[in-house]
């Protein structure tokens, strides 16, 4: 009846079967899974477009149909200053799939395997954190690659090399909103609609389209407790020259909030989901 | 004997659901607890309470030798869990899937791959190893599954429903999967709708229903409990139905079933009924284009057992 033949003396290599098996440390699980993570993203690399061709879109779209109005008619000179602004706008974008991966990794089934094995709670929502790394980089890259070619000129690409490790620094930290809403909600289209939700007004009530003497008082408020606002500041000021360090405090300290809040809150919501 | 699984009194509620309602289980070390049970019975749910993925609201349960609740990570450490839903990563290749296994319970990279050269031989996986599993069949991703749920040689195996959605080819080899997993010594915690699969497997079984246990027993008992086999035989002309009925009566003293297909359906405890029954048939020249002896239906087990069926249509069983 059956047609694949098993080897059947062959003895299945259970036996032993008593003690608990070597352990590895939290940290190789969640670089071994975010690994994985890599290895997904490779396979199906149609998921790097929010890193790659959107943020080029975007760009473009600002710069032409924008820059006229906004900056003195000078679509250069607008360039210069939306491009740091779309970087924090894009990269916060960017993290919204990485709720949505996890969300449908947990509906898939596939972290019952990881909650049933001898690793660290944490493992795998870190893991997917870390891979995400590499996503961003490519965003960075690719913006201003593609800036450059449209005319964008830092003052200082070694201020360029510091933006980049503060964008994906903070992108690792603000990703944890995203993995948090991805442990709350049910489907991954739930998770955009959240982090739309909440990213639009962070985008647009900030510094990233135009400056902010031109709002209105009450909006300036809104602005100045923005943590996009700080990271555009910090990345203006480093790539064309200006006032950084009071931005780059700032910053930092949201980066640090950012984290201290939101991965614990996502960490319990992960164990708690059924 | 020590018990590897010993549960008792879990409950366990979803909103307005009652999924478990008191159920106790055990299996003793090295041998294989069926856990028999129609759809919605609460079996994953136990068995996922088992794996820590859960926490019951009530009772308790210890898997070799540790609380689930209280030491979750030691119960982690010695279980392997193949659940109703393969969970395999479908973007990863077969090797790929039981490397990151391996590499997660820190076995070296040397030792990972032998590992996995070693399950993906012993499931028949070899030659599809390097492709992802997304291109796997139904029953190769099963297979699959299993191989990363026995990566870290686990000495406690749950496998819920491992047979549900295979084709009976499939099937039978699943079973003999499972049946040289438990020849290593490992105990084997395994949920099925099927009694014909809980039979061939189980060293006890026990029956539940709606988040309560409704029996336990050896196959043997149960069986014998249910009233061993069913007989079902289908005149080729429906009209000589209660032809057949007469005959059955006469052979066996019980009473016998007509459903609306024109089944005649019977309990037999005798083996030597079947040809007898041949003979009769031959003799008054009744065609039949269905006769079979087949192991009770989840639903039959239920109608014995708590005097109605399942709720559900959809466990009729063919032998
Ligand atoms: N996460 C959940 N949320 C709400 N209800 C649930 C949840 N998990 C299970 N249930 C309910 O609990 C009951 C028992 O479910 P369970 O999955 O344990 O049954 P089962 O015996 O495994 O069924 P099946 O044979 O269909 O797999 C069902 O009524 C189910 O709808
Ligand atoms: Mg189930």
């Amino acid at each position: 009846m059956t047609t694949t033949t098993l080897p059947a003396q062959r003895q299945l290599p259970l036996a032993a079967a008593t003690g608990p098996t070597t352990t590895s440390s939290p940290w190789t699980q969640a670089r071994v899974l975010a690994r994985r993570s890599l290895i997904k993203t490779w396979r199906t690399p149609e998921a790097l477009i929010d890193v790659t061709l959107q943020p080029v879109i975007f760009l473009a779209l600002f710069t032409y149909v924008f820059g006229g109005a906004i900056a003195g008619g000078s679509q250069e000179d607008y360039l210069q200053f939306l491009l740091p602004g779309l970087l924090g706008q894009t990269i916060a974008m960017a993290s919204v799939a990485l709720g949505q991966n996890l969300n449908a990794d947990i509906e898939k089934g596939v972290f019952d395997r990881f909650r049933s094995l001898p690793i660290a709670r944490s493992a795998p929502l870190v893991g997917a954190v870390m891979a995400d790394v590499v996503r961003y980089v490519i965003l960075f890259v690719v913006m201003i690659a593609v800036g450059t070619v449209m005319g964008f000129d830092p003052a200082s690409w070694t201020g360029v090399l510091g933006s980049l490790l503060l964008a994906v620094g903070f992108a690792l930290c603000f990703g944890w909103i995203s993995v948090y809403v991805g442990m709350l909600v049910r489907t991954p289209g739930a998770v955009q609609g959240i982090m739309f939700a909440l990213i639009f007004p962070l985008a647009f009530g900030s510094n990233v389209f135009v400056s902010t003497e031109t709002m209105p008082g009450w909006l300036q408020a809104f602005v100045h407790v923005n943590p996009i606002s700080h990271l555009v500041g910090a990345v203006r000021g480093l790539m064309m020259g200006g006032p950084v360090a009071g931005d780059l405090v700032w910053t930092l300290v949201s980066m640090a909030g950012l984290l201290v809040v939101f991965m614990p809150l996502a960490v319990r919501a992960y164990r708690r989901r059924a | 004997m020590t018990n590897a699984i010993e549960a008792s009194g879990l409950t366990m509620r979803f909103g307005s659901t009652q999924a478990l309602a008191g159920v106790d289980l055990a299996a003793r070390e090295g041998t294989v607890l069926g856990v028999l049970g129609p759809n919605g019975a609460g079996k994953t749910t136990a068995v996922r309470i088992l794996a820590t993925l859960l926490r019951p609201d009530s009772g308790t349960a210890r898997v070799a030798g540790f609380d689930v609740v209280r030491q979750p990570a030691q119960v982690r450490a010695r279980i392997g869990l193949t659940g109703q839903y393969a969970s395999v990563d479908e973007d990863l290749t077969g090797t790929q899937n039981l490397l990151l296994i391996g590499q997660l319970l820190g076995f070296s990279t040397r030792e990972s791959r032998s590992r996995a050269v070693e399950l993906l031989e012993w499931f028949d996986l070899t030659d599809s190893a390097g492709r992802t599993a997304k291109t796997y069949s139904g029953g190769m991703r099963r297979r699959l599954d299993l191989a990363a749920s026995l990566v870290g040689r686990p000495s406690v195996i749950y496998l819920d429903e491992p047979t549900t959605g295979l084709d009976p080819a499939k099937r039978e080899e699943m079973w003999d999967v499972v049946r040289r997993v438990v020849g290593e010594g490992a105990t084997v915690l395994l949920t099925t709708q099927y009694l014909e699969e809980a039979d061939a497997l189980a060293d006890e079984i026990t029956v539940i229903d709606s988040g309560r246990v409704i029996a336990h027993d050896t196959p043997d008992g149960l069986k014998h409990h249910v009233g061993g086999q069913r007989l079902r035989v289908r005149p080729t002309d429906p009209a000589r139905v209660d032809e057949v009925r007469a005959l059955l009566l006469a052979l066996t003293g019980v009473g016998s079933e007509t459903s609306t297909r024109g089944e005649v359906t019977c309990r037999v405890d005798d083996d030597s009924l079947l040809p007898a029954l041949v003979g009769r048939l031959q003799d008054d020249g009744i065609a039949v284009s269905e006769l079979s002896l087949h192991l009770p239906s989840l639903d039959e087990v239920f109608l014995t057992l708590t005097g109605r069926g399942t709720d559900t249509d959809t466990t009729e069983e063919a032998a």
